[in-house]
């Protein structure tokens, strides 16, 4: 008998990355994209990033605690959702909202800080995306490992981005503020899993 | 032959007018059977534009068309609620705005508690059709009915200490579930100058588009002060003080360097997340430019001659 092609996380990873563009054309087609649609499509797609980064993330230590070892071969697919997401992102800040109007763009980015981490996190999300091929995996060899670092970097850009994009202050506590608390706090947590002496315990277990 | 039709069998016009809109939203019901499963939101969704809404105009002063009355009772910013603008008609559904309530006291000579519906008696609704811009980038045209502040506050007459006008937003947590975000600094609280308030532009609102002023656009009361951010023209007023000292506002209360007292509208002062220099009317595609004072600088700027609006956003 032949062997399946894909394992079912497989699947489960292919399908939860497309499944919410789908929803989002299908949103688009049937007028439900609120009163505001270019923003709600900015708000969710930006949401879809940061989750699948945070998926991508959470692959290594998932897998030793669970001892669940394709988890860690699902990474780089969940990655590349992350990244899908942040083009549709990017794509409709530039085209959809302003147009193209390069000079309401730049009016706007040089004044707002929150868009620049978000400009830096998806500059240094780009050769991540593209190395992303087997081709490149070879041709890099110990450098691809330390190339994709950069998502330790990225990571906090992509949360600071966020809380800022919302309106609350985060030193004062107060404001719409939840949301981005709980991607930080689980950005800050996947982040420290990796600490050397965090992860010995980890493996121990 | 004549036969007159006797008035019994004349169908009232609410009835053939809901029933207009019953038969559309079956042909909805129908057409969005196959989609039901995966979007139970289409079937809930508020009923749109009701047959009957009647503007004394189509457009504002500047031509620009009024947005549809779907769009102003479903997107609407009301954190008492929930922070999802398209979440707040659903939740305020229920909400009781009539009768209500509105209590004036402070600095006055004679503090007064008022009926929402004696107010519309003293003071014939009239409409005013106002741009209202927010301070997220987004703007509408809005055809509201009411009075202007300055009735209400002649009849209970400043006295000369009063300087200033603070109102506070009913609390009422078993009602508004965004009560229980810990968050933020409740209850609901605005302010304005004395002079802002007795501008004739400024304005309470207590109807929409020729009818009630739903829940979720701020009834039973609400202030509208066009030239300023929206998060001025706070909703469903349950006090309003006279004061001598300028009043705590709630958006200054949680971020001060973002959001000040004044709050006008202005494209020359930046605001650290939303650009204030374009906005997205809704139902457009392409940006505008926002107008200073929101297009009443004519009736307005002579207000703060003199000041530094970039340091008095």
């Amino acid at each position: 008998m032949k062997k399946a092609r894909f394992t079912a996380l497989q699947l489960l990873v292919h399908g939860a990355g497309w499944l919410p563009l789908a929803w989002l054309v299908f949103d688009f087609l049937t007028d439900n994209l609120t009163a505001n649609p270019i923003q709600a499509i900015e708000q969710r797609s930006g949401i879809h990033a940061i989750t699948f980064l945070l998926f991508s993330l959470a692959c290594t230590p998932l897998a030793s605690i669970l001892d669940w070892k394709e988890l860690p071969l699902r990474r780089k697919a969940l990655g590349n959702y992350g990244f899908l997401y942040a083009a549709v992102h990017v794509a409709t800040f530039f085209i959809l909202d302003y147009g193209l109007n390069l000079a309401a763009i730049w009016r706007d980015v040089a004044t707002k800080s929150f868009i620049i981490l978000g400009a830096i996190a998806f500059l240094l999300l780009l050769p991540l995306a593209a190395t992303s091929f087997r081709f490149w995996m070879k041709r890099l060899g110990k450098n691809w490992k330390r190339l994709h670092r950069l998502v330790y970097l990225i990571t906090p850009l992509v949360v600071v981005h966020f809380f800022m994009a919302k309106k609350g202050d985060l030193l004062n506590l107060s404001g719409d503020i939840f949301q981005p608390f709980l991607y930080g706090g689980l950005a800050v947590a996947l982040l420290l899993l990796r600490l050397p002496p965090i992860k010995k315990r980890l493996s121990r277990v | 032959m004549n036969s007159p039709i006797p008035s019994s069998e004349i169908t009232p016009k609410q009835a053939y007018l809901s029933r207009r809109d019953f038969i559309k939203a079956a042909g909805i019901l129908a057409g969005s059977m196959a989609l039901a499963a995966c979007a139970p939101d289409l079937l809930n969704a508020p009923a749109s534009d009701p047959a009957e809404l009647t503007t004394s105009a189509k457009t504002d002063e500047l031509g620009d068309p009024l947005n549809s009355h779907k769009d102003i009772i479903n997107y609407n910013n009301y954190y008492e609620f929930t922070t999802d603008k398209e979440g707040v008609a659903r939740l305020a559904q229920n909400f009781p705005t009539s009768p209500w309530d509105v209590e004036v006291s402070g600095l006055v000579k004679t503090p007064r508690k008022f009926g929402v519906e004696d107010l519309i008696k003293s003071f014939p609704p009239e409409e005013r059709i106002y741009r209202l811009r927010c301070v997220e980038a987004w703007s509408m045209v809005i055809p509201w009915l009411g009075f202007p502040l300055s009735k209400l506050l002649n009849l209970v007459e400043p006295t000369s200490a009063a300087k200033y006008v603070r109102f506070e937003t009913v609390f009422k947590p078993a009602e508004m579930p965004g009560l229980k975000e810990p968050w933020y600094p409740w209850p609901y609280q605005e302010g304005l100058r004395l002079d802002e308030a007795m501008h004739d532009l400024t304005f309470l609102a207590t109807g929409l588009y020729g009818g009630e002023l739903p829940a979720q656009s701020g009834g039973g009361i609400r202030l509208v002060v066009p030239w300023k951010y929206g998060f001025k023209s706070i909703k469903a007023i349950v006090k309003i003080e006279l004061t001598a000292e300028q009043p705590a506002t709630m958006w200054s209360a949680i971020a001060p360097n973002e959001y000040g007292f004044y709050a006008n509208v202005n494209p020359a002062v930046d605001h650290p997340r939303w650009s204030q220099a374009s906005e997205r009317r809704i139902g457009e595609l392409a940006r505008r430019d926002t107008l200073p004072f929101n297009g009443y600088a004519e009736q307005v700027a002579s207000l703060y001659e003199g000041m530094d609006l970039a340091k008095n956003y």
